[in-house]
C-alpha cells in the first residue's frame, strides 16, 4: 500500500515536472514528431516535388529551392551584380542594371509573383520587385534568367509590388513612401499633408512576350502603401492595397504613424480605371525611367530611357478607389482562393478582420459610408466585414491559404503560425516558428487552387538554430507538413540574403521546358565566332576585339600579340559546346570587373584594360574536362605607341 | 545454347555499362541500353544508335557537302582537322575508308552511348583522353557531314 502511494507520488511529481516543461517556451531542441526525416528525404538522383522561388531581400537576387528537401538549386541574379557568372559585369548584361540614376548595382528584392492564368500558376514567368530603387523584373521560367527590368517613376520605394491580376494582365507597383509629386519636388518635409502623394503603377504584361509597360499610374492620397493582392474569381477586376500612416506623419513614424485605431485597405476597381484611361481622362506626365530588356538571340541587353506616364487622379475621378477601415497599420492584405474573402493583418491589432467582397459591393451600391478621406469614400467598417478572428496571436503579418478552406497567418511578435478556417473564423491549430516569422509560403498559397501539402516559414531571427558563424547568421526557413489537421515541423534550412516572400509551384509544370543549351545556329550576337575558323582579333582605333571560341579544352586564339597599354580589349567568348551543363569561364589577370561564365552556344564579353607591358595569362574558370588546367592562353601587352604587329594563333608551332 | 550465350553476353554488357542516373536514359537521340545490345550483336562495325543503314549515292550530293562544311566549321573544326593529324580528336582524313557510314553517324549523334559501350569508340577515347562532346547534331545534319567527309576523302 505504502509502495503504491509512493509510486503515485512519484508519478505526480513527474507529471508536474512534465507540465512545467510544457509551459516553458519551446527551445531549439524541441523534439520532432515521427516521420519528419522521411518526409523531406529526396534520395540521390531524384527530384523535389516543388520549385520554390524565394526572394533574396538585401542581396537583390532570387533563390530557387527544391521543396521538400530545402536544397538550394540556384541563385538567380536579378537586381544585383553577380561576379559568379558576370551578371552586371559582362558588356552584355551591364544595361540590365541601368536606371535613371545610372547603373545601380544592388537592390532589395522582397516579393515574388509567379504568373497565373485564371488564377492558377501557368509556369510562364516569375516577377520580382526592387524595393529601394523602384523597379520590377521579369524572369523567364525556361531560361531561369532575368529577361526584363522596368524602373518605376514617381515612386518612393517599391514595396507594394509585384502582385498580379488573375490572368497576369497587370502587375502593380505601389509606393511604400509617399513623396512630393509634380513639377516642384523641393518642398519642406513638414508640408507632407499638402504636397506628398501616393502612386500606384499598373504595369501591363504582353501575353506573348511578357514585355512590361506602365499602362497608367493612380495618383492617391499621401501615406504609406504596404502590400497588395488582386481579386480573383468574383473579385477579378479589383485590387486591394494595405496602407499605414494614414496619420500622414513624416517623422518618428514608429509612434506617430500608430495613433489611428484604423488605417485603410484601399480597394481599387482597375477595370474602372481602364475605362477612364480609354475615355482619355488620364493626364500625361513627364517622367524619366529605364526599361531594360535582355534579348535571348543576341545574348545582350539594351536599356531605353522612357519619358512619360499616364496618370489618373483618384481624388478627381470617382469610383476607382474606396477605403475600407482596417485595424491597425495592416501589413498583409490577402485574398482567399474563392476571391470572396479579404484578410487584413493589422500589425498592432488584437483582432484580424476578414472582409467580404459581396458585402463590399453592397456597401458601395448602398453608399454605406462612414465619411471620406480627401474626397474618397470610406466604407463603414461593419458593412464590409465578414467577421473577425478573435485573439489570433501577436503581430499578424501575412496570410496564405490551402485547398481546404483554411488560412495560415504568420505572427511576428508571438513567433508562430496560426491555422484558421476562413468561413467560420475558428482557430484550428498553432505552431511555433524559430524565430519571428515574416512571410510564409503555402505551396500555391496565393492562387485560386492552392496545392497545400507543405508550408514554409521565412524567419527573421535565427539565433541558435545552426552552428554559430559569428555575429552574422544565415536566415532560417522552416518547412511544415500541413496535409493533416495538425501542422508538423519537418525541417530547418538556411537561406541566402534575407528572404521575404516566396512562391512555389509543382516541378512538373516547368521542368520539361528548361533550356539546356543555346543553339549555335540561333546565336545572333554581333561578336559571336560561330566556329573556330571564325576566331580572330580585330583592332579598331584603341579598341581591340577578340573573337574567341571555347571548347573542351582550349581557347582560340590562345596566343595574342600586338595589344598596347591604353587599349580597351574586349574578349567576346563564344562557347562552341552544344551539350547540357558544359559552361566555360574566362578570367584574365588584373580584370577590374569580374570573370564571365558562358553557357553552351552563348557569347559573352569581358572588357579588360591592360595597364602595364608584359605577358598576361588568361584561363577557363569552370572545370570542364580532364584537361581543364590546360585551357589557358597568353596575351602580350606592349607599351603605348609601340609597333608590335597584331598576331593571334592557336596550336601553331614555332 | 546460343540463346543462353546471347543472354549472358547481354548481361555482361549491362553490368559493364556505368550506372547512369535514371533520367538520362530518355534523352532524345540517345538510344537505350537494350537496343545497344542488339546493335552490337547485329553488326559491331556499325556502332550503336538510331542509324541502322545509310544509302550512299554517287556522284556526291553537292548540297549536302556545302551544308556539311558549314556544320563542320561551326561545331567540329575546333577539334578535328581535315588531314590525318590528331589535335583534340583524330583528323578526318580517310575516316570514310576506315569506318562504316553508320558508325560515323552514330558516333556523331549518339556519342555518350558510343563512348560508354562501343569498343571502337572506347579505343579512341583511350587514345585522345577527351570525351567527344555531344554537339547536338541531328541525324540529317550528320548525313550532311558524312557527305562532306566523303568529299574530303577524295570521292567525287
Amino acid at each position: 500500500m505504502n509502495k503504491l502511494i509512493k509510486s503515485l507520488y512519484t508519478l505526480a511529481i513527474v507529471a508536474a515536472v512534465l507540465s512545467l516543461y510544457n509551459c516553458q517556451p519551446q527551445g531549439p531542441k524541441q523534439a520532432l514528431t515521427g516521420g519528419a526525416a522521411e518526409k523531406v528525404y529526396v534520395p540521390p538522383g531524384q527530384y523535389d516535388e516543388f520549385y520554390s522561388f524565394v526572394s533574396g531581400g538585401f542581396n537583390g537576387q532570387m533563390l530557387v529551392y527544391g521543396i521538400p528537401s530545402g536544397r538550394l538549386l540556384k541563385i538567380l541574379p536579378v537586381f544585383s551584380v553577380f561576379p559568379e557568372n558576370g551578371y552586371g559585369y559582362s558588356e552584355e548584361t551591364k544595361p540590365m542594371l541601368n536606371t535613371s540614376h545610372g547603373a545601380v548595382p544592388w537592390d532589395d528584392l522582397h516579393h515574388i509573383a509567379l504568373s497565373t492564368t485564371k488564377g492558377e500558376h501557368d509556369g510562364r514567368w516569375a516577377f520580382a520587385n526592387g524595393n529601394n530603387t523602384p523597379r520590377v523584373a521579369r524572369v523567364g521560367l525556361s531560361s531561369f534568367r532575368t529577361e526584363e527590368i522596368l524602373e518605376i517613376p514617381n515612386s518612393g520605394g517599391n514595396h507594394s509590388s509585384p502582385f498580379l491580376t488573375e490572368n497576369t494582365e497587370y502587375l502593380v507597383a505601389g509606393t511604400r513612401f509617399s513623396v512630393p509629386m509634380g513639377a516642384n519636388k523641393d518642398v519642406p518635409i513638414n508640408s507632407y499633408k499638402e504636397n506628398f502623394k501616393g502612386s500606384i503603377s499598373f504595369i501591363k504584361v504582353n501575353q506573348e512576350t511578357g514585355r512590361m509597360n506602365i499602362e497608367f499610374q493612380l495618383r492617391t492620397p499621401g501615406f504609406n502603401y504596404d502590400l497588395s493582392r488582386a481579386g480573383k474569381g468574383p473579385s477579378h477586376g479589383w485590387f486591394f492595397f494595405s496602407t499605414y500612416n494614414t496619420e500622414q506623419a513624416h517623422t518618428l513614424l514608429e509612434v506617430n504613424a500608430s495613433q489611428n485605431d484604423k488605417d485603410f485597405i484601399m480597394a481599387v476597381n482597375w477595370k474602372k480605371a481602364e475605362e477612364y484611361l480609354a475615355a482619355g481622362k488620364a493626364k500625361v506626365e513627364r517622367a524619366n525611367y529605364a526599361h531594360n530588356i535582355y534579348d535571348e538571340a543576341t545574348h545582350s541587353a539594351t536599356s531605353t530611357m522612357l519619358n512619360e506616364v499616364m496618370v489618373l487622379d483618384v481624388t478627381e475621378l470617382k469610383d476607382i478607389v474606396y477605403f475600407i477601415p482596417c485595424p491597425k497599420s495592416p501589413h498583409g492584405t490577402d485574398v482567399d482562393p474563392t476571391g470572396e474573402y479579404i484578410v487584413g493583418s493589422g500589425k498592432l491589432a488584437a483582432t484580424m478582420p476578414v472582409f467580404s467582397f459581396t458585402k463590399l459591393q453592397k456597401a458601395i451600391a448602398d453608399k454605406d459610408y462612414e465619411g471620406d478621406f480627401e474626397g474618397i469614400p470610406v466604407i463603414r467598417y461593419e458593412a464590409a466585414l465578414h467577421g473577425e478572428v478573435e485573439k489570433p496571436g501577436l503581430g499578424p503579418l501575412h496570410t496564405e491559404f490551402d485547398n481546404n478552406g483554411n488560412a495560415y497567418t504568420s505572427f511576428f511578435v508571438s513567433s508562430e503560425i496560426v491555422k484558421w478556417n476562413v468561413k467560420t473564423l475558428e482557430i484550428l491549430d498553432r505552431v511555433p516558428t524559430y524565430y519571428s516569422v515574416g512571410h510564409l509560403s503555402v505551396m500555391g498559397g496565393p492562387t485560386a487552387k492552392p496545392y497545400g501539402k507543405y508550408m514554409v516559414a521565412y524567419n527573421k531571427i535565427t539565433k541558435d538554430r545552426y552552428l554559430p558563424t559569428g555575429p552574422e547568421l544565415a536566415h532560417s526557413a522552416q518547412l511544415y507538413d500541413i496535409s493533416g489537421d495538425k501542422m508538423q515541423l519537418l525541417l530547418d534550412f538556411p537561406t541566402v540574403g534575407e528572404p521575404h516572400y516566396a512562391e512555389a509551384l509543382p516541378a512538373s509544370l516547368i521542368m520539361d521546358k528548361s533550356i539546356k543549351i543555346y543553339k549555335l545556329e540561333e546565336n545572333k550576337h554581333p561578336y559571336a565566332a560561330l566556329g573556330e575558323g571564325k576566331a580572330r582579333v580585330e583592332r579598331n582605333g584603341n579598341q581591340v576585339h577578340v573573337y574567341m571560341t571555347a571548347i573542351r579544352s582550349h581557347l582560340t586564339p590562345d596566343n595574342i600579340e600586338g595589344v598596347r597599354v591604353g587599349d580597351d580589349v574586349y574578349f567576346h567568348l563564344t562557347n562552341l559546346e552544344q551539350d547540357w551543363d558544359v559552361p566555360h569561364g574566362f578570367a584574365i589577370r588584373g580584370a577590374l570587373n569580374a570573370e564571365i561564365l558562358v553557357m553552351p552556344g552563348e557569347t559573352q564579353t569581358l572588357k579588360w584594360k591592360p595597364l602595364v607591358p608584359g605577358v598576361v595569362p588568361f584561363y577557363c574558370t569552370d572545370f570542364c574536362s580532364a584537361l581543364h588546367q590546360e585551357m589557358s592562353g597568353y596575351i602580350r601587352v606592349s607599351p603605348a605607341g609601340s609597333n608590335t604587329p597584331l598576331k593571334f594563333s592557336t596550336g601553331e608551332e614555332d | 545454347m546460343r540463346l543462353i550465350l546471347i543472354t549472358i553476353m547481354g548481361l555482361v554488357i549491362f553490368s559493364c555499362a556505368p550506372d547512369k542516373p535514371q533520367n538520362q536514359e530518355g534523352l532524345p537521340g540517345q538510344s537505350s541500353k537494350n537496343s545497344a545490345v542488339e546493335d552490337i550483336l547485329t553488326d559491331p562495325t556499325k556502332g550503336i544508335g538510331a542509324v541502322k543503314s545509310v544509302t550512299l549515292n554517287s556522284p556526291l550530293e553537292q548540297d549536302r557537302i556545302s551544308r556539311g562544311l558549314a556544320i563542320y566549321e561551326m561545331k567540329c573544326s575546333a577539334c578535328h582537322r581535315l588531314d590525318d593529324k590528331r589535335v583534340v580528336g583524330p583528323g578526318w582524313k580517310d575516316i570514310t575508308k576506315n569506318r562504316k557510314p553508320e558508325w560515323i553517324m552514330n558516333m556523331i549523334t549518339n556519342v555518350d552511348v558510343m563512348l560508354d559501350q562501343d569498343p571502337e569508340a572506347q579505343k579512341l577515347l583511350e587514345l585522345c583522353l577527351m570525351r567527344m562532346p555531344n554537339q547536338n547534331v541531328s541525324i540529317g545534319d550528320a548525313r550532311d557531314l558524312l557527305e562532306f567527309m566523303r568529299q574530303n576523302d577524295g570521292e567525287k
